[in-house]
């Protein structure tokens, strides 16, 4: 057999003609015979009971499906973790946007105005629309203390460092919602028939996510459910739990009128009722020796989960985990707690905690620096993580990572140093003021802990009679490469052209659950299943003689022919297996956390404009070790795509809030990043390799979404001297600290308040 | 998309007559529509609350660009784009140009009009600003004949302008009498594209010796209606500028403006940032003078 | 169109698609997005955001591009509209995806054939791009999965190939 190399070439995207030919297709672009159309009715209020529910007579609702809370076969919740969310509200609602009711008609364009003509009345009750309100506890929301999950990670003696420290920094970090903003919708179509169940195809991260939450919904057996993936438009964490709702809705009408039923959101519904990523609030305490080191400290992390927990107990986890950054603490206290307030519930987005804890120590480490009196380069220099040291949950790590040198490597890429001088002799004189600014930090990939024994993966692969070979995952192409990637792991792993590989349609009658396509698992982990699996289909046609060790296409080919006319089908599964030396603690906290690391260090270069107050990010160097780059192409673009969406949530950004409604939810006020908006964003690669990963590699679909934002607001920290700890950091936000000499004697309609 | 297009009537006569004969006969019930992009966004979110709509996007007579001798006119359909590439309105009218590269990207260039902008009459559109320093006139037309209405006359409040019931804008006049001008136009978005306006400024002066001899200012977002700053153009003109004078425009420009909080934005930020692009402008002409 | 009584009803409209007459009845409020999507199954042109600010519904409409979820179909009356599908035949078309598949310009691919359309109006009327001329013709576009890098590469890729 001929070694040749697949993984580490840009192959062509699998599905990549059907994308540039406008042939890929997404739910929407699907029609069912005898289709209905559904709507959701959704709450106005923020909490509240449901009083009396009035249908306009002006409608003819005996043309329409009318699903309620009473029509739901099984059980009155979206299943995840706690089960607490109902999947629609009987006697009373928690956020803004809950569901309530549904319908559907064979006309689209009925159901807006069947929609308003449902009217609700509610009694409302107090309500809670911060993390200090509800962690305050004067009104209690849910459960017994408003705490969704909560979790204490303790090393060393975090009480002992006060008295040997030099220096006592605090401070106070705050980042925003963000909404995920795929261009595609969240969409989906059901199909109920008492004799095979119900069917939803759908634009979505995890098949067997939504086939979980609809047996429990549906009342019905796995065998009654199947959920197909659809080309799924963008996900980014907001199609990983999020359809399970949406498909319920579906699912429900469907069974009611034994019809198929199309779901697809608007925009403005889908900004307003869907999850959004966690709002924190990171509190730092750190004691540091007279030359720089951290002794030790207590972090403080909380997250806004929203009304129900969805999945911020995972969230919060990974946020905790990351708090550290990737730094030695020789004592460290790390609080954190989720918190529910009556807002549409927050949940998974690219990062899933990280960004938000690591925005908090990349800006604490250039106050420290500040503090001491040395760089932000020397203070991260004087902390990084070394091989043979210790994480917070007292992870050691084992590979030869040399942050020294990554750290060496981004400065002279950005050209740091000549830039910091050049800019501290620009910025005396004009309107436009420079800036630079670094970040370090890490991403662990996979689940947390023993995540990835629970999940406990399986995959698949069949091989035909024409020797070609098809990959069966569970694991959902949206644009980051899924497809592409596995299949050169397969090709590779088979011996076979890339051409000979295909993957199937994620359909969970066809595929094993692979476990969701989330946490940066799917390269890495899946990836390294699929070379047991390859193992395995040819160790069958070894073992019947049809094939030597060493053979060609070719052969192959003729092995599975003659194989499969003996025995029909030629399919290989394989199982995850937990290494045997990873030991995690759930109780403590403690352990090896995850299986691998990706390091990274990005520096942002900014402009920050005393005329408009706004900032421009004018060069960005993304540098990361990666274990193993399997698509340079594919890899590039993870990273350049995360960048640019880092450079929204530290920018532009903001979810306006109103009486738990989000109001600029239409794209015309939630601002992200257009072409002439985005920075030239340079992407270098290290491998280190990773010996749980296939071919060494570790996880990147998150990676650079931890890094951008404190690379920013340390840039415009450099820039102008204000240090700024929350995030988007809007012009507005600028202005306000600034502000030049006060025009209040100048302007009476500021005395005359807003319109 | 939240409307139903079966509770929609359109009509596209095609002809000028017809179109103010139907404005004529059933006033204030006609929604006439061009390039659509301000209309079908509040169609498609189920906020318009017009049902009947009329065609304009089809009438020749709306799209012509005239050039005389000592004016141009430009039809009140022509896109955007149309702007941006007309020799003399870039060349001449730069503020106007500049103005239209500014409203949507490309595909919204092509479909939206210099008389739809004004009609529509948000205070944030960014082609008004330039009307209003360039002295524009526009001419509207019914079944009654037709008038001119000098620009600067044509909003009285938000969203209300001087189209009567059975109007519609013909065309928008500019004189050609700023090419020596020094003319500045800024735009302060959320973003650099595809963005409603928080401030924008249009501005042309003329300097000699150093004193001012004429200037216009006009901003958008500061006020229910784009605002020409006559007070802040009568403290300066005849004035030398220093920072001194830099100063006074901008105590008498946050008299002049009204700016509010709003989804986008404060009114402090406007404020300030109005006042900067001003002094802006001012350090700009008083360096063109420097170097006449 | 034949002018409407001013009826609600459905009237018909001619326009060219992609090279092929088309007559169709529909209501002229319909948008010319649902039209092509629901009546015509093109379904190539998506719907991100109704409000013509992403650019996933752009078509070319008697070779301008516009934002297909704006135009009442009325209005598409007697015009030659292209869409990705059709696109194929455009000389600038199979450049433009090879440069796309090479460079990585597309990745959820729902962005994707609105911004091939931008970039082929681009090309038309700018056949040597420089990189700022690239970003502001695709400044209607909005991709979320690229951070639009690649997508420049790609555009940039395609001129070169066809000034060849």
């Amino acid at each position: 057999m001929t070694v040749h190399h697949i993984v580490g070439e840009s192959v062509p995207r699998k599905e990549g003609w059907d994308k540039v030919t406008g042939a890929a297709r997404y739910v929407d672009d699907m029609i069912l015979p005898g289709m209905l159309y559904g709507a959701t009715v959704r709450s106005s209020v923020a909490r509240g009971k449901i009083r009396k529910i009035t249908f306009d007579p002006s409608i003819a609702w005996g043309e329409f499906v009318l699903v309620t809370a009473k029509d739901i076969p099984g059980k009155n919740c979206i299943s995840l973790i706690l089960d607490d969310q109902p999947c629609l509200a009987s006697d009373s609602v928690n956020h803004a946007e809950e569901p309530i009711l549904l319908l559907a008609h064979a006309e689209r364009h009925k159901l807006r105005r069947a929609v308003d003509a449902i009217s609700i009345e509610y009694e409302p009750l107090p309500s809670v629309h911060s993390m200090e309100e509800s962690e305050r506890r004067f009104t209690i929301i849910w459960g017994a203390d408003n705490t969704f999950k909560s979790y204490l990670v303790e090393k060393g003696d975090a009480d002992a460092v006060w008295k040997d420290a030099a220096h006592i920094v605090e401070g106070e970090y705050f980042t925003g919602a963000q909404e995920q903003l795929y261009i595609e919708n969240n969409g989906v179509i059901a199909a109920f028939d008492p004799e095979n169940g119900v069917t939803v195809w759908g634009s979505l991260q995890c098949p067997y996510y939504v086939h979980k939450a609809l047996m429990a919904l549906c009342g019905l057996p796995e065998d009654k459910i199947r959920v197909v993936q659809m080309e799924t438009g963008g996900a980014f964490g907001g199609k990983e739990e999020y359809p399970s709702m949406i498909a319920g809705h579906a699912a429900l009408l469907a069974i009611k009128s034994g019809r198929p039923v199309k779901i697809i959101y608007d925009r403005m519904e889908d900004m307003a009722a869907t999850t959004k990523r966690h709002p924190s609030r990171t509190r730092h305490r750190t004691a540091v020796s007279k030359d720089g080191k951290i002794l030790g400290g207590e972090i403080e992390f909380t997250i806004d989960g929203g009304a129900y927990a969805t999945l911020s107990p995972v969230v919060l986890s990974r946020g905790t985990i990351h708090a550290g950054g990737p730094y030695s603490w020789p004592s460290v206290r790390i609080r954190t707690k989720a918190l529910a307030t009556n807002t549409p519930p927050h949940g998974a987005f690219r990062g899933f905690g990280a960004p938000q804890s690591l925005f908090a120590i990349e800006r604490h480490m250039d106050r420290i620096a500040k503090v001491v009196g040395i760089s932000p380069v020397e203070i991260r220099r004087r902390n990084f993580l070394k091989p043979g040291q210790t994480t917070t949950t007292q992870q050691v790590i084992r590979e030869e990572i040399d942050l020294n040198h990554l750290l060496d490597r981004a400065l002279k890429l950005s050209d740091y140093a000549a830039k910091k001088t050049r800019f501290a002799e620009e910025n005396k004189d004009g309107m436009r003021k420079k800036g630079i600014g670094i970040a370090a930090f890490l991403h662990g990939a996979g689940f947390t802990g023993s995540g990835e024994r629970y999940l406990n993966s399986v995959v698949g692969m069949e091989a035909g009679a024409d020797g070609n070979v098809r990959v069966l995952v569970s694991s959902a192409e949206f644009g980051q490469g899924t497809n592409t990637v596995l299949c050169q792991i397969a090709a590779e792993a088979l011996g076979l052209p890339y051409e000979n590989v295909a993957i199937a349609q994620p359909d969970t009658t066809v595929v094993p659950n692979s476990g969701p396509t989330v946490a940066s698992r799917t390269a890495m982990i899946v990836g390294k299943l699929l070379q047991s699996a390859a193992k395995g289909i040819k160790e069958t046609l070894t073992k019947t003689g049809l094939l030597g060790n060493d053979y060609t296409p070719e052969q192959f080919r003729a092995a599975c022919r003659e194989y499969i006319a003996a025995h029909e089908t030629l399919k290989s599964y394989a199982r995850y297996e937990a290494p045997g030396d990873v030991y995690w603690d759930d109780e403590k906290y403690r352990g090896e956390a995850y299986a691998a690391f990706a390091w990274a260090v990005y520096v942002a270069e900014v402009t920050v404009d005393l005329t408009t107050y706004a900032v421009t990010v004018d060069d960005f160097v993304a540098l990361q070790e990666v274990g193993k780059v399997l698509h340079p192409v594919l890899a590039e673009g993870q990273i350049t795509g995360g960048v640019a969406q880092a450079i929204g949530f530290a920018l532009y950004e903001k979810v306006v809030w109103q009486d738990g409604h989000m109001i600029n939810n239409q794209m015309a006020n939630y601002i992200m990043p257009t072409s002439v908006d985005v920075p030239p964003i340079r992407v270098f690669f290290e491998e280190l390799g990773n010996v749980h990963g296939a071919h060494g590699a570790k996880g990147i679909g998150e990676l650079p979404m931890d890094g951008p934002a404190p690379a920013i607001v340390n840039a415009v920290e450099d820039a102008i001297g204000v240090r700024f700890h929350s995030i988007p950091l809007l012009p507005e936000d600028l202005f306000e600290a600034l502000r030049p000499e006060p025009l209040e004697q100048d302007a009476p309609f500021l005395t005359r308040g807003t319109a | 998309m939240r409307a139903d297009p079966a509770e929609y009537k359109f009509v596209s006569p095609g002809n000028l007559q017809a179109v103010l004969s139907l404005l004529a006969s059933e006033p204030a019930q006609w929604l006439p529509i061009a390039g659509g992009t301000d209309v079908m966004v509040l169609y498609s979110a189920g906020k318009l609350p017009n049902r009947k709509l009329i065609n304009i996007w089809n009438i020749p007579e709306l799209r012509q660009i005239e050039v005389f001798p000592d004016g141009v006119r430009i039809g009140a359909a022509c896109t955007y784009t149309a702007l941006r590439k007309h020799d003399i309105v870039s060349r001449e009218f730069p503020l106007l140009a500049t103005a239209a590269s500014w409203t949507g990207g490309i595909a919204n260039q092509n479909r939206g009009t210099l008389g739809g902008n004004i009609a529509n009459a948000s205070p944030a559109a960014d082609s008004l600003p330039a009307l209003l320093v360039y002295d524009a006139e526009v001419t509207l037309i019914s079944a009654r004949g037709e008038r001119r209405v000098a620009y600067r006359d044509f909003h009285s409040g938000y969203k209300q302008t001087a189209l009567a019931a059975d109007e519609l804008i013909r065309d928008i006049s500019l004189p050609r009498r700023f090419s020596e001008y020094v003319s500045h136009a800024r735009k302060v978005g959320a973003r650099n594209a595809q963005a409603i306006s928080k401030v924008c400024l249009a501005a042309l002066g003329q300097i000699a010796n150093g004193t001012i001899r004429d200037v216009h200012l006009a901003l958008g977002s500061v006020a229910p209606i784009p605002l020409r700053l006559n007070e802040t153009e009568r403290a300066l003109t005849g004035k030398k500028i220093e920072p001194s004078l830099i100063d006074t425009a901008r105590k008498s420009l946050v008299k002049e403006i009204r700016p509010i909080d709003d989804i986008r934005s404060t009114a402090r930020y406007r404020a300030a940032v109005a006042g900067n692009l001003v002094s802006e402008f001012l350090e700009k002409l008083a360096a063109a003078g420097a170097n006449a | 169109m034949t002018p409407s009584p001013g009826t609600n009803a459905k009237c018909e409209v001619s326009f060219t698609v992609n090279g092929e007459a088309k007559k169709l009845l529909a209501h002229p409020m319909e948008r010319l997005l649902d039209v092509l999507r629901n009546d015509l199954k093109l379904t190539g042109a998506k719907e991100g955001c109704g409000e013509g600010e992403c650019g996933s519904c752009s078509v070319l409409l008697d070779g301008m591009l516009v934002n297909s979820c704006l135009v009442p179909v009325a209005q598409a009356s007697g015009a030659s509209i292209d869409t990705i599908e059709g696109i194929s035949a455009h000389v600038l078309m199979h450049p433009l995806q090879e440069a796309f598949l090479e460079c990585g310009g597309a990745q959820c691919g729902i962005c994707t054939p609105g911004m091939i359309l931008a970039a082929v109006h681009l090309l038309e009327k700018k056949p040597e791009p420089a990189l700022a001329e690239i970003r502001e013709g695709l400044a209607g576009n909005l991709c979320r999965c690229t951070g639009y890098m690649q997508i420049f590469e790609a555009v940039a890729g395609a001129a070169r190939r066809v000034a060849k």
